[in-house]
C-alpha cells in the first residue's frame, strides 16, 4: 500500500529536481505521442531540443532563442510575483495585446518624425497599456472582491476584439493597399526595438534580463518581496505581520501587467514589426507554464523561458521537416505543465510503501 | 440599419440554443464545486468534448453517438485533473489551467482532418399540434433533444442536491471535507465522481457547439464559453435554477449582439462581439459581494493525514 506522508518542510532537492524530471517525462511521453502520429520519436525529440542549438543551421536558429524567449521570460517574471502570493493573473495575453497597441500607437503617432525620444515614449506607453489593463481586475478585486482569474481572462477576449478593431481602423496603414494591419515599425528607425537583428538582440531581451535581476532582488532583499512570499505561504501570518492585501494585489497585478505590456510592445516594434489581427500567438498563456516550470524563481524562469523558446523553435523546424502538426507542440507544452504539477508531490510529500496495519 | 428584421420569437428560440452549451458546462461545474473542487479546466474539457463528439458523429453518421462520445471524452480528460488534484494533491488552480492549455492543444491535434467537414444534422422535436402553435410552438416545442436534456440535468441536479442523501453527502464533502471524512464518507471518491460528472457535462456542452450551434469544427471554437460557465456558477451563487437563468441571460446577450451585427447597427462589430465578456465582468462585480454561499472547502486540498 502506497502512503503519502507530508514532509515537515518541502524538500529542497526535489524542488530543484522536479522540473528536470518533468522535462524528461515529457520527452518520453511526447515521444510516444509523436510515435502514435507516425513520426520517428527519437528524430522528433532531437529536432526539437538539439538541432536549434547545435544542428547544421543552428546559427540561424540561435537568434530566435532570444526573440522567442524574451517575451516569455518578461511575462513569466511578472506572473510569478502574483502566483507566489496566490494572486492569479491569467490574462497576461490581454495585457500583452494592449501594451502592444498603446506602445505602437504612440510610435505611429509620431510617424514620420525621427527623434531619439520616440522609442522611450513607446516603452512607457507599452508598460502603461499593460498596467491599465491589469488594473481593471486588480481594482475590481480590491474594491469588490471580484475573482481576478475570471476578470483577467475575460479581458483577453475583449483585448483581442480591440486588436481586431484597431488593425482594421485606428492603426491601419494608410498606404497598406487596404490590407489590415499597421505600418511596419521595422521601416521606421526611431520606433524600432532591434539592437542587432542578426543576433536576435532587441530591447525586450535587455528588459527581460533587468526584470530577472529586479525580481531576484525584490524577492530576496526587499521587504515587499518578503511580504509576497509570506502571503503565499501563510496568509494568516501575513495579516498579523501587517501586510496590506489590497496593496499587494495592486502591486502584483500591476507589475505583471506592465511587464506583459512591455513584452507586447517590444514584440510589435521588433520581431513582428506591426499590429495586425493575428499579432498575439499565445505567449501570455505559455508564460504560465514558464513561470511554474521555473518554480516561480527568477533564475528558474530564465532557464524555463529558454527551454520553452527552444520547443517553439524546434517545433517549427519539426513542422517543416517532419510535417509534425503545430498542435502537437502545444500538447507537448501542456504535458510539461502536467508532469511538473504531478511530480511536485515529491517536494511536499514522502511516498512510502506501507504494510497494511489495523486502523 | 433595420431592426424590424429581428423576430422576437426566433430571438427567444435562438437564445435558448445559444445558452445550452454554457448551461451544460456550468451545471457540471456546479456539481464539482459543490463537492469542494474548483476545476478551471472547463474550457479544455469543453473543446475536447466538442472535437470527440464531432469526430464520432462524422465517422458514424450519428449525432447521438457523437454526444455520447463527447461526454466520455470530457470525462476522460477530467481524469487528468482527478489524478493531479486528488491523487498527487496538486494546486487546483494550476491544475485547471494545465487542463485547459492541454485540452486546447489536444483538440487541435485531434481535429486536424475534420476542418471544413459538415456533421450529420440532428433532428428537431416536432410534436404535431404543439410545435405548430404560434409563439409558444417555436419557443418551447421545436428544439433538439439535447436542449431539453440540459434543462432536465439542471432539474435533476437541483432535486438530487436538495432531496437525496447522495446530494447531502456531496454538499457535506464540499462544506467541510475533514468532518465528512471523520463521518466515514469517501471524500476523494465522491470528488472524483463529481469532477467526472463535470467533465461529461462540459463535453456535452462542447459538442452542442460543434454539432448543433455552429455546426462545424474550427480550432479553439469554444472561445471562452467554458470560462463564462465558470463565472456563471459564481453568478448563480451555486444554485442550479439560477444557473439556468444566468445561462439564458448570457445566451440572450450573445444572440442580441449577433442580431444587431446582422441588422447593421452603427456600433462596430468588434465592440458588439466583446459585449458578452464585458457583461460577464459587470455581473461578476455586482454579485461578488456575496460570497456566503460558496462551498466552504472550495479549492482546498484534502489529505487524510491531517
Amino acid at each position: 500500500m502506497i502512503v503519502l506522508e507530508k514532509r515537515p518542510q518541502p524538500s529542497k532537492a526535489w524542488s530543484l529536481a522536479t522540473p528536470l524530471v518533468a522535462v524528461l517525462a515529457t520527452m518520453v511521453f511526447g515521444g510516444l505521442l509523436f510515435a502514435v502520429l507516425g513520426k520517428n520519436p527519437v528524430e522528433a525529440i532531437r529536432i526539437i531540443f538539439y538541432d536549434p542549438l547545435f544542428g547544421e543551421f543552428a546559427s540561424y536558429y540561435r537568434p530566435q532563442l532570444l526573440v522567442k524567449g524574451a517575451p516569455l521570460v518578461l511575462i513569466a517574471i511578472g506572473l510569478s510575483l502574483g502566483f507566489k502570493a496566490g494572486i492569479w493573473n491569467i490574462g497576461a495575453e490581454g495585457q500583452y495585446i494592449i501594451g502592444a497597441i498603446v506602445g505602437a500607437g504612440v510610435g505611429l503617432a509620431f510617424y514620420p518624425l525621427e527623434a531619439w525620444y520616440i522609442f522611450p515614449l513607446m516603452v512607457v506607453g507599452g508598460a502603461l497599456g499593460g498596467w491599465i489593463w491589469a488594473m481593471i481586475p486588480a481594482l475590481l478585486k480590491v474594491k469588490f472582491g471580484t475573482n481576478e482569474i475570471l476578470v483577467s481572462l475575460m479581458l483577453v477576449y475583449v483585448a483581442e476584439q480591440l486588436l481586431a478593431s484597431v488593425s482594421l481602423g485606428l492603426l491601419k496603414n494608410p498606404e497598406g493597399f487596404g490590407f489590415p494591419g499597421s505600418r511596419n515599425l521595422n521601416d521606421y528607425a526611431s520606433a524600432n526595438s532591434w539592437i542587432s537583428q542578426e543576433t536576435g538582440m532587441h530591447w525586450g531581451v535587455v528588459a527581460a534580463m533587468i526584470a530577472v535581476i529586479f525580481a531576484y532582488v525584490l524577492l530576496n532583499r526587499h521587504m515587499l518581496g518578503f511580504h509576497i512570499r509570506l502571503t503565499g505561504e501563510a496568509p494568516r501570518a501575513a495579516r498579523f505581520a501587517g501586510v496590506n492585501p489590497g496593496r499587494l494585489i495592486l502591486f502584483c497585478l500591476g507589475t505583471s501587467g506592465a511587464l506583459a505590456g512591455l513584452a507586447g510592445l517590444f514584440e510589435a516594434a521588433g520581431p513582428t514589426g506591426q499590429i495586425s489581427i493575428d499579432f498575439n500567438v499565445g505567449y501570455g498563456f505559455t508564460a504560465i507554464i514558464v513561470a511554474f516550470l521555473g518554480r516561480l524563481h527568477p533564475v528558474g524562469i530564465l532557464l524555463a523561458g529558454a527551454l520553452m523558446a527552444l520547443t517553439y523553435i524546434g517545433g517549427e523546424i519539426a513542422q517543416s521537416q517532419m510535417g509534425l502538426p503545430a498542435a502537437a507542440i502545444q500538447v507537448f507544452q501542456g504535458m510539461l505543465l502536467f508532469f511538473l504539477l504531478a511530480f511536485d508531490i515529491l517536494t511536499n510529500y514522502r511516498v512510502r510503501l506501507n504494510t497494511r496495519e489495523v486502523a | 440599419m433595420d431592426l424590424s428584421a429581428i423576430n422576437p420569437v426566433l430571438l427567444v428560440a435562438s437564445l435558448m440554443v445559444a445558452a445550452t452549451p454554457i448551461l451544460l458546462a456550468a451545471i457540471g461545474e456546479l456539481v464539482a464545486e459543490k463537492a469542494g473542487v474548483l476545476n478551471l479546466g472547463v474550457e479544455g474539457m469543453m473543446i475536447v468534448g466538442a472535437i470527440s463528439g464531432f469526430a464520432i458523429a462524422v465517422e458514424t453518421g450519428s449525432p447521438w453517438l457523437g454526444f455520447i462520445a463527447s461526454a466520455i471524452g470530457g470525462a476522460l480528460l477530467s481524469l487528468l485533473f482527478v489524478f493531479l488534484t486528488q491523487v498527487v494533491l496538486a494546486n487546483q488552480v494550476a491544475s485547471g489551467l494545465a487542463l485547459t492549455l492541454f485540452g486546447l492543444g489536444l483538440s487541435a491535434l485531434m481535429g486536424q482532418s475534420y476542418v471544413g467537414v459538415r456533421p450529420p444534422p440532428i433532428g428537431q422535436l416536432h410534436i404535431p399540434v404543439l410545435s405548430d402553435l404560434p409563439v409558444i410552438g417555436p419557443i418551447l416545442f421545436s428544439h433538439d433533444l439535447i436542449l431539453y436534456l440540459g434543462i432536465a440535468i439542471v432539474a435533476g441536479v437541483w432535486a438530487a442536491l436538495k432531496y437525496t442523501r447522495a446530494g447531502l453527502i456531496l454538499r457535506a464533502v464540499g462544506e467541510n471535507h475533514d468532518a465528512a471524512h471523520a463521518l466515514g464518507y469517501k471524500v476523494v471518491r465522491i470528488r472524483i465522481m463529481a469532477i467526472m460528472f463535470g467533465g461529461a457535462c462540459a463535453g456535452l456542452g462542447g459538442a452542442y457547439i460543434s454539432l448543433i450551434r455552429v455546426p462545424q469544427w474550427t480550432e479553439g471554437m469554444t472561445a471562452g464559453v467554458g470560462w463564462i460557465a465558470l463565472a456563471l456558477v459564481v453568478f448563480a451563487s451555486w444554485k442550479p435554477w439560477r444557473v439556468l437563468l444566468g445561462a439564458y441571460l448570457f445566451g440572450g446577450v450573445t444572440v442580441v449582439q449577433l442580431n444587431l451585427q446582422a441588422a447593421g447597427v452603427a456600433i462596430p462589430v468588434e465592440y458588439l462581439a466583446m459585449s458578452p465578456y464585458l457583461i460577464t465582468i459587470i455581473v461578476l462585480v455586482i454579485l461578488s459581494k456575496d460570497k456566503s454561499s460558496a462551498p466552504a472547502s472550495l479549492g482546498r486540498i484534502f489529505h487524510a493525514s491531517h
